[in-house]
């Protein structure tokens, strides 16, 4: 059984977001997603200050069977990413929601205000 | 076959100053000096060995090689059919390999008169007005398909046409092969008896169909039974048909692609022309076209006319696509289908997909009675058929990879494994028509065996192979710690 | 067996398939034994007979050791499969292996795939690699000068064309060489790659380094197309500029792969270790099983076309396996005193055809720039019906120059390799000498 938090929103493409102490949103894959792809071989990750679309691929996450698109959650401009990842690509198995995460975005717009799933309706999406 | 044997690398038998000198032309203190700034300052690390070393090394790698020579090979989708030795000697006949690709034609005729022949068979077999044996693979003949495809649309002014529809039981080329021309691939779901939805084909075809690619059978193993009723929807769309000749085994002599609606198709010469596999080639993936789209073929093709055979190429079709290969493309390999085609003839051509469907007919059935699971058991199988193998992963965890690794121990090449991806824990299995029945029979002793493994042991299934030169390997290590290169020892 | 299935005929297992589509074979002759087949391919071979070859322009004659394709031929390696299967398959993937290493240490890069289709194709996959690779360049602009074999610019353009790339052709030769100044004359102000054939295709060495440093200045990746003989004594392109090229591309036709009447042949590929995974093909690395024991596999699967499907870097499938084990054959008995012996024996070769051909009135080197094993010679007149005379004697006197370079007048590109003798160059003169003469054939 896949864990889901509580503390962040979902996109139905297994992505999700969550709102930083600073105003950032912080971006990563569900606990379902990484246990799909099974062991993590691979990240890739978008340049810092490029601008992304809800809904832009703007990552990879490769796996020995499939290299998956991540799609960003919401529209804003990528202010970090996880250098961890390139050393460490099992961090997203190991962590999917804490040392594990992926990138951050200064948001175009709030996160609550995004369309997005609570934990509840992405657990029902994930159990599909 | 021999005991696994360990074998290090080539590197490893290096000694300082060896080398097979009987194979080193003389020194040339007399050659041209390369000017100073473009020398090499540093000799490549490439192996310092004698040639019998080189020669053992190599020999013992092949021992621990599976081969058709050496294993029954049911991968699904692959066809691989024996590969007579008769074509691979008259390919290597020193005249054909000695010629220079861009040789006159006038000291080529006997190399050019084999070509054109085998033109003018492949389309008579597949019913195609002209056919271009330049593609070198069958991606590649893909490629040169929805080019083709594509030029063909533009030539008439339609340039927004730019969707190929494809099954989602595809293989992964298809839709590679769209991108690479610039279209995109929409998917269209298949029905649970295996034939494509045809309320989705309604749907999905409109004025941005270029055109769908099919392989029929399909790589679900059937026959797509309403194919004529796929031409008639995409071609009153205005879109052109593509024909996967992955599976063209099983209905070579019985059925043309050219009867069933087809205007474009590639033929995987190592499949059905009996080629050899190689390790992972050469292929030749030969295009044939309906008149539609012969002015678009890529070149170079062989023409005939009154003063003999010669090249064919942009001048004379200028139209197409263009040039895909260096050269003429994998022409020792065309040579070799060839002869194939020559040897069988016309009646032998026949009996390959009948024993081809014989053989996996034969084979399903038994699999059957021995308790295995067909995923489309309703339906015929044409030269290949999917057992699917859900009920031994619920039930013990057995998954098809372990089935598949298990029956590389009993000394059988494994089949086709998750692939088409539609069904679960599948293997697809085709047998070819040059298999003896009591090859197939000691195939089926070997799979019962292991369902009963499965049931009384399922633990030795999952680590298997437990008798090959390795174990189960570290896929994951392998992608996460690179290691593609031997490196000499910093000195 | 047709009892086991339940059916009458084997006709019967055939009907899933609508009647009206139904068809029998023709346009196919008889089938024909062993015998009668070779008897005719024999036949068809002798009238193509052995002429005595001076063709080069991207296929060379080479003397294969025996011991190539007598191993190669082994059923284990010929009628093997793609080593899906590792455990199954470790003698190909072994090899693949060292293949990838030979390549690495050859062109000085880091990492090698297991070989494209040849060398044009592998030119087309290096464009689309750099566009994919290059973070910041946005407008596809690769500079392919008039220097790269014209076949591999034709494959390069109807491959790549489809996908947005744009080919800059015009840049102008310079004593049969390719110039920064030339380059930037036509480059516009966001080149994404810079093509460089060493040696190029007229047979002259280029002044690499400072094009590839032109190259890097402007920001774009340098896609080098070298010959793998060369490279015994040619400095490598992981060494080229400041930086090295960032993609290494070739035909390894001349390791152990005959003429054959243009293949099949390989494409051969290597990079820096930071574009692995852009790179197309196959990739083998090696790893530990579960007894902790060195093994081989294919690895960096996710890129290709069976998993990533419509993303995939390329649609290739295959790749030139049993080529790419004639070429790991002939760099492992070769070695590198080998290969160097080869190289400097074609380079001396080519020297002595320049001098006894460039002596006949009416014939001269086109250019004084060093060259390799190649070299353009101008005539006096028309040089279609010269080799059109020398064929009628057994020759192949080279490639005619006319179609693809026009601005060099009658021109005619020469090849010897070690495969020539004094005797076979000295031929190919007095045979010359004659036609020139106007003298008929005895």
């Amino acid at each position: 059984m896949s864990e889901v938090r509580e503390d962040r929103r979902y996109a139905r493409s297994h992505e999700w977001a969550r709102e930083l102490d600073d105003g950032t949103v912080e971006v990563g894959i569900s606990d379902h997603a990484q246990h799909a792809l099974g062991d993590l071989v691979y990240v890739e990750l978008p340049e810092v200050g490029r601008e992304l679309k809800a809904g832009e691929a703007c990552a990879v996450v490769e796996s020995v069977k499939a290299a998956s698109d991540v799609y960003a959650p919401l529209a804003g401009q990528v202010v970090a990413v996880n250098t961890q990842l390139a050393g460490a690509p099992e961090l997203v198995n190991q962590q999917p929601y804490g040392g594990g995460w992926l990138l951050r975005l200064k948001p175009a717009a709030p996160l609550a205000a995004a369309d997005l799933l609570s934990a509840g309706d992405y657990a029902a999406v994930a159990a599909e | 076959m021999s005991l696994p044997l360990r074998e290090q690398l080539v590197f490893e038998y290096s000694q300082p100053g060896r080398g097979a000198s009987g194979q080193w032309p003389a020194a040339e203190p007399a050659a041209p000096a390369v000017p100073e700034a473009l020398r090499r300052r540093s000799r490549p690390a490439l192996p310092e060995a004698s040639e019998l070393d080189v020669v053992r090394h190599y020999t013992r790698l092949s021992q621990l090689n599976f081969s058709i020579d050496t294993h029954f090979y049911p991968l699904g989708s692959c066809t691989m059919k024996y590969n007579p030795k008769a074509c691979h000697a008259a390919a290597m006949l020193p005249e054909f390999l000695g010629r220079h690709p861009l040789a006159p034609a006038s000291l080529g005729q006997g190399f050019l008169a084999c070509l054109h022949e085998l033109q003018q068979m492949l389309g008579a077999v597949t019913g195609m007005a002209a056919v271009s044996l330049a593609p070198m693979a069958g991606a590649h003949g893909e490629f040169a398909g929805v080019a083709m495809i594509r030029a063909y649309h533009r030539a008439r002014g339609d340039a927004a046409r730019n969707e190929i529809i494809v099954p989602e039981a595809a293989h992964g080329t298809n839709p590679a092969t769209a991108s690479m021309c610039g279209c995109v691939a929409r998917e269209i779901p298949v029905g649970a008896d295996g034939d494509v939805d045809i309320a989705a084909l309604k749907a999905a075809v409109g004025p941005k169909t270029a055109g769908i690619m099919l392989t029929n059978p399909s790589t679900l193993g059937v026959f797509e039974r309403r194919i004529g009723e796929v031409a008639t929807i995409v071609h009153e769309a205005g879109g052109l048909l593509y024909y996967d000749g992955a599976n063209l085994n099983a209905i070579l002599g019985k059925v043309r692609p050219g009867d069933m609606g087809f205007d474009v198709i590639h033929l995987n010469l190592h499949k059905t022309f009996a080629t050899p596999h190689g390790g992972g080639g050469p292929g030749a993936g030969a295009v044939g076209v309906g008149e539609r789209l012969r002015p678009f073929l890529p070149v170079p093709l062989v023409g005939r006319d009154a003063t003999g055979y010669r090249w064919l190429d942009q001048r004379d079709l200028p139209q197409s696509i263009g040039r895909l290969t260096g050269f003429a493309g994998n022409a020792g390999v065309l040579l070799r289908a060839y002869v194939y085609l020559r040897m069988l003839g016309a009646e032998g051509l026949r009996r390959v997909a009948e024993y081809a469907t014989l053989n996996a007919n034969y084979l399903l059935r038994r699999l059957e009675q021995a308790g295995f699971e067909a995923a489309y058991p309703g339906r015929r199988a044409s030269h290949e058929f999917i057992l699917t193998l859900k009920g031994l992963a619920h039930g013990r965890g057995v998954t098809a990879m372990d089935v598949a690794k298990r029956l590389l121990d009993l000394g059988f090449h494994a089949p086709t494994t998750y692939f088409p991806l539609l069904v679960p824990e599948c293997l697809l299995i085709e047998p070819t028509e040059t298999e003896s029945r009591e090859t197939l029979d000691a195939f089926v002793g070997a799979m019962s065996a292991i369902l009963k493994e499965a049931a009384e042991d399922p633990e030795l299934l999952k680590r298997a192979p437990h008798h090959m030169p390795v174990r189960r390997l570290d896929d994951v290590r392998a992608a996460r710690e690179l290691d593609l290169a031997w490196k000499p020892a910093a000195a | 067996m047709l009892d086991a299935i339940g059916v009458d005929s084997i006709e019967a297992l055939f009907d899933e398939i609508p009647s009206t589509l139904r068809s029998t074979i023709e346009g196919v002759p008889p089938g024909l034994g062993e015998l009668e087949v070779m008897r005719l391919m024999q036949a068809r071979a002798r009238q193509d007979g052995r002429p005595l070859c001076f063709l080069g322009a991207g296929a060379y004659e080479h003397h294969i050791p025996a011991a190539v394709w007598s191993v190669i031929s082994r059923g284990e390696f010929y009628s093997a499969y793609t080593p899906y299967q590792a455990e199954a398959s470790q003698g190909t993937l072994q090899s693949i292996y060292e293949y990838q290493s030979m390549m690495t240490a050859l062109t000085g890069m880091q990492v090698s795939n297991a070989s494209l289709y040849d060398g044009a194709t592998a030119v087309a996959e290096a464009c689309l690699m750099a566009v994919r690779a290059h973070r910041r360049s946005r407008a596809a602009h690769v500079l392919l000068p008039r220097s790269v074999h014209p076949h591999y610019r034709a494959v390069a353009r109807t491959t790549a064309g489809n996908q947005g790339l744009v080919f800059e052709e015009r840049a102008a030769l310079d004593g049969g060489c390719t110039t920064p100044a030339a380059l930037a004359a036509v480059a516009g102000p966001d080149v994404t790659a810079v093509v460089i054939q060493q040696p190029n295709f007229l047979g002259h060495l280029e002044d690499v380094d400072a094009l590839t440093d032109w190259a890097h200045e402007r920001g774009a990746l340098v896609i080098a197309v070298v010959n793998p003989t060369a490279l015994a004594v040619l400095k490598p392109p992981g060494e080229w500029g400041a930086k090295g090229a960032d993609i290494v591309v070739g035909d390894g036709q001349p390791l152990g792969c005959p003429l054959s009447s243009g293949g099949p042949y390989f494409g051969f590929m290597s990079t820096r270790l930071e574009l692995v995974r852009q790179m197309p093909g196959r990739i083998v690395g090696r790893t530990v099983d579960l007894d902790g024991r060195s093994g081989f596999t294919l690895t960096l699967q996710a890129r290709e076309q069976h998993i990533r499907r419509g993303k995939a870097t390329s649609n290739i499938c295959t790749n030139q396996g049993l080529l790419m084990m004639a070429g790991t054959l002939y760099l492992a008995l070769m070695g590198a005193t080998g290969l160097e012996r080869v190289a400097r024996a074609c380079m001396a070769r080519t020297a002595e055809l320049v001098t006894a051909l460039g002596a006949l009135p009416g014939v001269r080197p086109a250019f004084a720039a060093p060259r390799f094993h190649e070299a353009v010679l101008q005539f006096d007149r028309p040089v279609a019906p010269v080799l059109e005379a020398l064929a009628a004697r057994g020759i192949v006197g080279g490639y005619d120059l006319a179609d693809h370079y026009p601005e060099l007048g009658h021109a005619l590109l020469v090849c010897a390799t070690e495969m020539r003798s004094a005797a076979d160059i000295a031929a190919y003169a007095g045979a010359l000498g004659e036609i020139l003469r106007g003298a008929r054939a005895a």
